[in-house]
């Protein structure tokens, strides 16, 4: 059967690789949900973190041994503890201001671990390979899917929506919904504000050093990985809406699956087609497609 | 708001006015731009200044009883940037040549400013043959390699193994372009065909739907067309998807700082084509061994390259007596170039400078003894076979 002048099954493969750059998105852009949502803070150091978490990961490796397994649930928690002493020192002083002063901090400490990075390890990157039990490919009769890439899909999509359940269905979530909305009237009611911020802040970039740690194999780990991704996640996240969380996975995955098929049919489009969706969206709906007006 | 304003406003004020001293007759002053912190920034970038530095150096520092001083800049693979830095070295700092690195649209646009100005500009890094075909000025060198002189090498090298037809993966600007044309007519030329290609943006980081594609078109070759970091991501790629196993892959420009950054376990078999490699003889080590101690890297054949064309240059000026770009440029035409980097090397009216070209292939791990021994030779390629014969150069001031 053809579709467009290709045959199904070479449309359903670009599909699925799709899916697998979505699930990247649907998890990144989770992550600035979630800080933007609580902290009304712009995190452009997303991306930075998120090359944190590869880079934290391809270093135990090396210096220390430590396999990739151990490091899936290692890189997120030392990412995270770095985000939070970022958060604890720097971004804190910065709530009662503008926007614009936490996107030019965030953007600045981008700039400054990426410098860094990139003088100890050069901009070519490092080479991580896969984990021995997820090397190798499957047939799936249409394609040949490498194993780790399914692994991907899998265990983002299983994080994301932990992270839905866990905001949208606990207590501890509702206590983070309220915060967003009232935080002094939440304050009032006894509850930590300011720790509950800072431990969303870890959070939301230790899913972005999780993300971190799924791309380590696949893609070159370099101080530039982040960079490369984090201007379409933001577009992603407007798409969506900020600081919905729902929106964030649907328009993530849902953009990675547009994004393949324009490498398909348009390959010179593939790097702007994200943003021509985002200004139709913003032109229509301003707010994004699942985010609220305020 | 207001205040963020202002601060913007000064730092952009800082940031331009720190570049601009007024020209200094007291010393010969040398440009050299290049990508400094993007994808082609192990190639050339802070290296390529070193090599500069480490020839300005062994030159002694003077010339024509000045000093001679280096200014440097990052154009972030951006023409405009390239173009506007280039305008303001000769305009406000009296820098009498440029040296230009790594990205083509950046040499083109570099070139052009340069030679308004009747500036000398000598590039080691963009591959684009138009430099010294449809856009070649008097005042433009083409010193380490260019896409007609890479194609040559690997793409010949793949036809004489008998894989004849190709499916390219093409870095979507000037010099992804270029290498691609100037590949596809060394193949059509020996009876191979090109069965398709796909258009990456620059700096793309996920190439498995390009490769699928290539894939599904049953060639026997994977030609990249690219560069850098496009290069190491599509061959860790078509190692992960199991390209390699039904395809072979034709670097067209490989380095090898991108064979180090893949690994020796998926670069193996890769065909590079290279100007210079750093363990070809005594002289080439020497000058790695230096350069390594600064570095802490092997230098690329345009790194090696900043370094000889700095001295070719600074040689031409003693010489002629004088940085005058007109003589200056004379004198570089009349010498043949013996170094570390080539022999019998010399520059040709449309600014090519012709020399033998290296055809490697990527060692298997187990031969390789020790890091960055990463090449063996498969075939030299004379100059005058390697880059296109002077009668077919579209260079109008010939």
């Amino acid at each position: 059967m053809e579709i467009f002048g290709l045959s199904s099954s070479a449309l359903l493969s670009q599909l699925l690789l799709g899916l697998v750059n979505g699930s990247f998105y649907a998890i990144l852009s989770l992550g600035l949900a979630v800080i933007f949502g609580l902290l009304n803070v712009i995190n452009f150091s997303h991306g930075a973190m998120f090359m944190l978490g590869a880079i934290v990961t391809w270093m135990a490796g090396q210096y220390f041994g430590i396999n990739y397994w151990v490091m899936l649930l290692l890189a997120p928690i030392i990412v995270g503890l770095i985000g939070i002493v970022i958060e604890r020192l720097l971004l804190r002083h910065l709530y009662q201001l503008d926007h614009l002063y936490g996107l030019l901090l965030t953007f600045g400490l981008t700039l400054f671990i990426e410098g860094v990075l990139r003088s100890i390890y050069g901009a070519s990157g490092l080479s991580y390979s896969a984990p021995q039990a997820l090397s190798g490919a499957t047939d799936l009769g249409f394609m040949i899917l490498p194993n780790y890439r399914a692994w991907v899909v899998a265990s983002s999509l299983t994080v994301c929506f932990a992270t839905w359940y866990v905001i949208e269905k606990t207590s501890i979530g509702a206590y983070l919904r309220a915060g967003t909305e009232n935080p002094k009237l939440v304050q009032a009611f006894g509850v930590n504000f300011p720790l509950m911020t800072t431990l969303t802040y870890g959070f939301g970039v230790a899913l972005a050093a999780f993300s971190g740690v799924l791309a380590a194999p696949i893609i070159q780990v370099s101080p530039l990985m982040g960079s490369n991704l984090i201007i379409i996640v933001f577009a992603v996240v407007v798409i969506g809406g900020m600081g919905s969380i729902m929106g964030s996975i649907v328009t993530g995955l849902g953009l990675g699956l547009v994004e393949g098929l324009t490498k398909v049919f348009y390959p010179e489009a593939s790097s702007t087609v994200v943003f021509a969706i985002m200004v139709i969206v913003l032109l229509f709906r301003p707010a994004g497609l699942f985010g609220r007006e305020k | 708001m207001k205040r963020t304003l202002i601060s913007m406003a000064v730092a952009a004020l800082a940031a331009v006015s720190s570049g601009a001293n007024a020209a200094d007759p007291s010393a010969v002053k040398i440009g050299f731009i290049t990508d400094m912190s993007g994808l082609y920034a192990d190639i050339d970038g802070q290296g390529g200044l070193e090599a500069i530095k480490m020839a300005v150096a062994d030159f002694g520092g003077n010339v024509l009883g000045k000093k001679i001083e280096i200014v440097s800049a990052d154009h972030q693979n951006k023409a405009d940037i390239a173009a506007s830095k280039t305008r303001e070295w000769i305009d406000q700092d009296g820098v009498s040549v440029i040296f230009g690195g790594t990205n083509s649209g950046t040499a083109l646009a570099t070139s052009k400013v340069a030679a308004e100005k009747k500036r000398i500009y000598i590039n080691n890094g963009a591959g684009t043959s138009a430099l010294t075909n449809e856009q070649c000025t008097p005042y433009t060198i083409h010193y380490t390699y260019d896409t007609v002189a890479l194609a040559n090498g690997s793409a010949k090298g793949m036809m004489d193994k008998g894989l004849k037809t190709w499916y390219f993966l093409t870095a979507d600007y000037a010099f992804g372009y270029a290498l691609e044309k100037d590949a596809t007519n060394v193949i059509n030329a020996t009876g191979g065909k090109v069965l398709g290609t796909s258009k990456h943006p620059l700096n793309a980081s996920d190439f498995s739907s390009y490769l699928l594609q290539a894939q599904a078109s049953k060639a026997q070759v994977l030609g990249l067309a690219n560069a850098g970091g496009d290069t190491i991501n599509s061959v860790k790629a078509a190692n992960e998807f199991g390209i390699t196993k039904t395809m072979k892959i034709a670097g067209l420009l490989v380095f090898i700082s991108d064979v180090h950054a893949i690994g020796i376990q998926n670069a193996q078999g890769l065909l590079a084509t290279e100007a210079w490699y750093w363990d070809q003889n005594d002289q080439t080590r020497q000058f790695a061994k230096r350069y390594f101690e600064k570095m802490k890297r092997m230098p690329t054949m345009v790194q090696a390259g900043n370094y000889s064309s700095t001295m070719t240059y600074l040689n031409a000026v003693k010489a002629a007596g004088t940085n005058d770009s007109d003589k200056v440029m004379q004198q570089m035409r009349k010498v043949k170039i013996n170094d570390m980097f080539t022999k019998n090397g010399y520059i040709r009216k449309d600014g090519t400078m012709v020399h033998d070209m290296y055809l490697y292939e990527v060692k298997t791990p187990s031969e390789v003894e020790s890091p960055w021994k990463y090449y063996k030779l498969v075939a030299t390629v004379p100059g005058e076979k390697a880059f296109a014969p002077e009668a077919y150069s579209k260079c109008m001031n010939k």
